[in-house]
């Protein structure tokens, strides 16, 4: 077996304990973007060194070491069949489940907006975002082209004006960094392992990272507090609607999603040192860059 | 919003108001004012209904049309999905908060007390937004972080 099957396979299984690993780890709520890019990493790390490891397995077993020539049919050969089709199924499934997600992820927001369109009408203390008349607290985003800000009456009513700006600059920092593009992969990615403990946290903490990185832009615009204070009311709402109960029936850690945020914007921790923010983007560079080596030198 | 879509709208409330099924002629003299010709009324109801929204049926010769769902359905459905982000689906909607229960409202609710009672002027004076006596938490500085009871039984 060619060393580099034995890498990208170590690589692989690698993936799952440094993902554990990073979803417990605390620096990455002092730096969101370098700790996302490190979560893309060992995804894409994660996905190349899979399929690259078992299609290198597979292939070493059919060409003889020195030549091209097959080798005698037996069940060594067998087992090398079936790793180049394990590959070749994963790859397709990954594709797969991405293709499906953004399907999935686009039939729903045009149902949102053509909903939005009968629906929604415009309010002054919101200016540039629609409003929903429902009780219940909620403001999000529709990410895309065509994108839109909704708030619903409940929150309208629960929140000042000044609480109102900085959940809009939150909205917009989705909206304009499309954070939605990041969440993607991770939230097809749980999709296909929902059995997947690390598949969840990895989705869980990815999509709190995403929030954070829209507090700190919201956070330059508007005084930290009212985003803190907004958050709060929101939270402590209590939704009106039934959800909580889907929520907990995911078993997705949402527990102190929101006390940590709140924490965060109101004692901003340190910011990392500029030789550890060098450190992880080296560390993301390696890992993608060295299963896609290994992965064409197969 | 395009003219269609705002006629989409118009049409649809109509409908939402009136307790019949409506023709097309009395949809048209409810938007008077729209001077719209009947044509475009069918148009954009045939439209309403090949998008779901709109069902119709025959009496005697003419056709009548009326809302699928009511609109509090459809606003429920609009929040619903918004709201019941389960993990797989947040790529679609980006949620400001999540709306929690049990314990973890009930620390938000006293950190909320908390920073209401220590915050010295600042936004939390008088909110000028706010509607007066909305029965929500008025920023009293004598609320302590004790005032949890109807919380603090959700916790098992």
């Amino acid at each position: 077996m060619p060393a580099t099957v034995v890498l990208l396979g170590a690589f692989a299984v690698s993936c799952v304990p440094a993902a554990q690993l990073l979803a417990a780890a605390d620096w990455p709520r002092r730096c969101p973007v370098a700790a996302i890019a490190l979560w893309q990493a060992l995804g894409l790390s994660w996905g190349l060194a899979a399929v690259g490891a078992l299609a290198g397995f597979g292939l070493s077993g059919l060409t003889a070491p020195g030549g091209g020539s097959l080798r005698r049919w037996g069940p060594l050969a067998m087992v090398h069949l079936v790793s180049l089709a394990a590959s070749a199924a994963l790859l397709t499934l990954l594709c797969w489940i991405l293709a499906a997600a953004v399907a999935a992820v686009l039939r729903a927001r045009h149902r949102q907006r053509t909903l939005l369109g009968l629906l929604a009408h415009d309010d002054p203390k919101v200016p540039g975002a629609l409003v929903v008349d429902h009780p219940a607290a909620a403001a999000y985003c529709v990410p895309g082209l065509r994108s839109a800000i909704v708030i619903s009456a409940g929150a309208l009513n629960l929140l000042d004006t000044d609480e109102l700006a900085a959940v809009l600059a939150h909205e917009r920092a989705h909206l304009r960094a499309r954070h939605d593009l990041v969440l993607l992969p991770f939230t097809a990615l749980l999709r296909a392992f929902r059995w997947s403990a690390t598949a969840r946290a990895a989705n869980a903490e990815v999509a709190l990272l995403v929030e954070m990185l829209a507090d700190d832009r919201a956070r330059k615009r508007r005084p930290a507090r009212e985003l803190a204070t907004a958050l709060l009311r929101v939270g402590a709402s209590g939704g009106g609607l039934a959800p909580a109960g889907a929520l907990a029936a995911t078993g997705i850690a949402v527990d102190g999603e929101l006390t940590a945020r709140v924490a965060r914007l109101l004692r901003p921790p340190p910011g990392l040192p500029v030789p550890i923010i060098v450190g992880i983007g080296l560390l993301t560079a390696v890992l993608v860059l060295a299963p896609a080596t290994a992965f064409l030198a197969i | 919003m395009n003219r269609l879509g705002e006629l989409e709208r118009a049409i649809m409330e109509v409908l939402w108001e009136s307790s019949d099924p409506m023709t097309v002629r009395q949809v048209g003299n409810c938007l008077t004012d729209r001077d719209l010709a009947h044509t475009t009324v069918m148009t954009v109801l045939d439209r309403l209904a090949k998008k779901g929204f709109v069902r119709r049926q025959r009496v005697g010769r003419a056709w009548r049309y009326r809302p699928a769902e009511s609109r509090e359905a459809y606003v429920a459905e609009l929040m619903l999905t918004a709201l019941d982000q389960t993990g797989d689906r947040q790529a679609a909607l980006t949620r400001f908060a999540r709306s929690v229960s049990g314990a973890e409202a009930a620390a938000l609710k006293a950190a909320l007390d908390t920073l209401s009672a220590t915050g010295a002027g600042g936004s939390w004076g008088s909110p000028p937004g706010r509607p007066g006596g909305s029965g929500g938490s008025p920023p009293g500085r004598q609320r302590g972080g004790s005032s949890l009871p109807a919380d603090g039984d959700i916790r098992s």
